[in-house]
């Protein structure tokens, strides 16, 4: 049954005390054979099953994840969107992306609240001038909003900001307006919510062990549900996605690293945009609750626990007082990590692989949550035609073979 | 934090130290003849398990001097600690504490969202 959500709706279930709202998904036991499976139920693989359905009319299709939907990543990021990157490439798919956004609450019926209210990145020395300045003109060379703030218009926008009387000064920055934030959970739940209504199996705690192949070719996987037979396999397990591939003969360049965040005590409205800087690593914007949002670093080890260093949050909290004094005294809630699946050119791979019926979605590093709806998108594509999307066309796996990378360490959230 | 036992000046916080990634990869022999593809992958790629890792630290802000290790990266623990000259100590020394290849150990791993 279509699921509608409206003002109607909402008074309906009042009167019955909201006992009666019905279940946003089924949860099936899997079947024998599936023409795609994909594995991870985060925002990225609900969303390329929701793609698979909706664009290219794959009936029998089953989502696979190894604990709740949106209980990985997507759960635990600081949930920014922008578009604001240097290279054509990446420009491209984050814009694609964002587009998507501005319209997803529409299409999917489901509120994702996404919020554009702009994203600065803080300049702090000579050379973040010119590379921020640099940026913003590829980004309007690009057709994507961007401009450069100077320190006085900073001032106006964010006046808690301290600008002068720290090490690293503030000395302009990049805004652009149509950047925000969204949702975390909605976005998984909505495209979840979505995608099961056409059809998609989307099974929970079903752990992929080992993806199995036979003469190059994809056979099924198997999972602590049994084996499910595939023609086509999409892996968007992030963090884990390395270990996956390992399983099925398949070297993946992704190194894994705890990418930690952690939330305030909710306060009243104080800062109405997203203010990221890359420099002091810090970044921070204000959630619906009044939470703060705040986003720290990667370890500098490989490891798989959702955890991080102590020393990491102590960086971030310190160049955080600095620009922000007031927020000194304020009291943490809550600290996390996410494991994150970094490149060596800090951008992601959307890519078949030499096993055929084997795609990858990966890489996405610290960034990933902004690309999603597109990310899903076009790795939809790739999957159905067994070939690129001309926007992912050079995230593929080749480039680590050509030399052809898409550095885009300066654009990435964080330095690393 | 990690408590790293430096092999030369003992156990000092994971701040002081450097990671070097992956221990143990060589440099292909006869780099002029492979191909575009095997020479990326050695550019390029490392192993990324979960569970038992080589790896290697450099202590950066003490002796400055590189040392290799065994890590559980589901866990965190250092399992050993050894000197560049040392034999690379085999990873049937070590119990691995993971049943399936992307599962959670009983202890340590902080990921609460599949622990069982």
């Amino acid at each position: 049954m279509k699921k509608n959500y409206s003002i109607f709706s909402i008074a309906r279930n009042a009167l019955s005390g909201h006992k009666n709202w019905p279940k946003m998904w089924r949860s099936p036991e899997p079947r024998e054979f599936y023409d795609a499976i994909i594995i991870g139920g985060g925002g990225h693989g609900l969303g390329t099953a929701y793609y698979l359905a909706k664009e290219h009319g794959l009936k029998n299709i089953a989502l696979i994840e190894k604990g709740w939907l949106g209980g990985g990543n997507t759960g635990r990021n600081t949930t920014i969107i922008r578009s604001n990157y240097l290279w054509d490439d990446s420009a491209h798919l984050y814009e694609h992306s964002l587009k998507l956004w501005e319209n997803l609450s529409q299409e999917l019926n489901y509120n994702v609240m996404f919020s554009q209210r702009g994203v600065m990145n803080l300049a702090h020395n000579e050379h973040d001038i010119k590379e921020i300045k640099r940026r913003v003109s590829a980004n309007n060379l690009n057709g994507i909003d961007s401009e450069w703030l100077s320190k006085e218009e900073i001032q106006k926008m964010v006046p808690i900001m301290n600008t002068d009387n720290l090490r690293y000064p503030v000395l302009g920055a990049s805004f652009q307006p149509r950047g925000g934030v969204a949702r975390h959970d909605a976005i998984a739940w909505g495209f979840a919510m979505r995608a099961d209504e056409m059809g998609v199996d989307i099974i929970q705690n079903c752990e992929a062990k080992q993806i199995r192949t036979k003469n190059g070719k994809i056979e099924g996987v198997e999972t602590s549900k049994g084996f499910i037979r595939a023609n086509k396999i999409g892996v968007v397990a992030s963090g884990h996605t390395g270990v996956l591939a390992e399983t099925a003969g398949v070297r993946l360049p992704l190194q894994s690293k705890p990418l930690q965040a952690l939330v305030s005590e909710p306060i009243k409205p104080i800062i109405n945009t997203v203010v990221m800087s890359s420099a002091v690593h810090a970044y921070v914007s204000q959630s619906d609750k009044g939470e703060l949002v705040i986003g720290a670093g990667t370890d500098s080890y490989n490891s798989f626990t959702q955890r991080g260093g102590f020393n990491i949050i102590e960086e971030t909290i310190r160049a955080m007082v600095e620009l922000y004094p007031v927020f000194g005294k304020m009291k943490m809630l809550r600290q996390w990590g996410g494991i994150v699946d970094i490149c060596p050119d800090a951008s992601p791979i959307i890519s078949k692989c030499d096993v055929e019926g084997l795609f990858f979605n990966c890489g996405w590093g610290t960034g990933g949550f902004k690309a999603t709806p597109g990310s899903a998108n076009v790795f939809a594509h790739t999957i159905a035609k067994n070939e690129p999307h001309q926007i992912n066309a050079a995230f593929n796996l080749d480039r680590f073979a050509s030399g052809k990378l898409v550095d885009e360490h300066g654009a990435a959230a964080v330095a690393h | 934090m990690l408590v790293i036992d430096c092999p030369y000046c003992g156990p000092r916080d994971q701040s002081e130290f450097s990671n070097g990634g992956e221990a143990h990869v060589k440099r292909p022999d006869g780099s002029q003849d492979i191909s575009d593809r095997e020479w990326g992958e050695y550019v390029f790629i490392r192993s990324n398990p979960k569970g038992l890792f080589y790896e290697r630290w450099v202590h950066s802000h003490g002796c400055r001097k590189w040392f290799n290790c065994v890590r559980d990266t589901s866990t965190d623990e250092i399992l050993e600690i050894y000197k560049l000259d040392d034999p690379q100590p085999p990873l049937k020394k070590f119990e691995n504490k993971i049943k399936t290849p992307s599962g959670e150990p009983d202890v340590g791993s902080g990921n609460f969202t599949v622990k069982k």
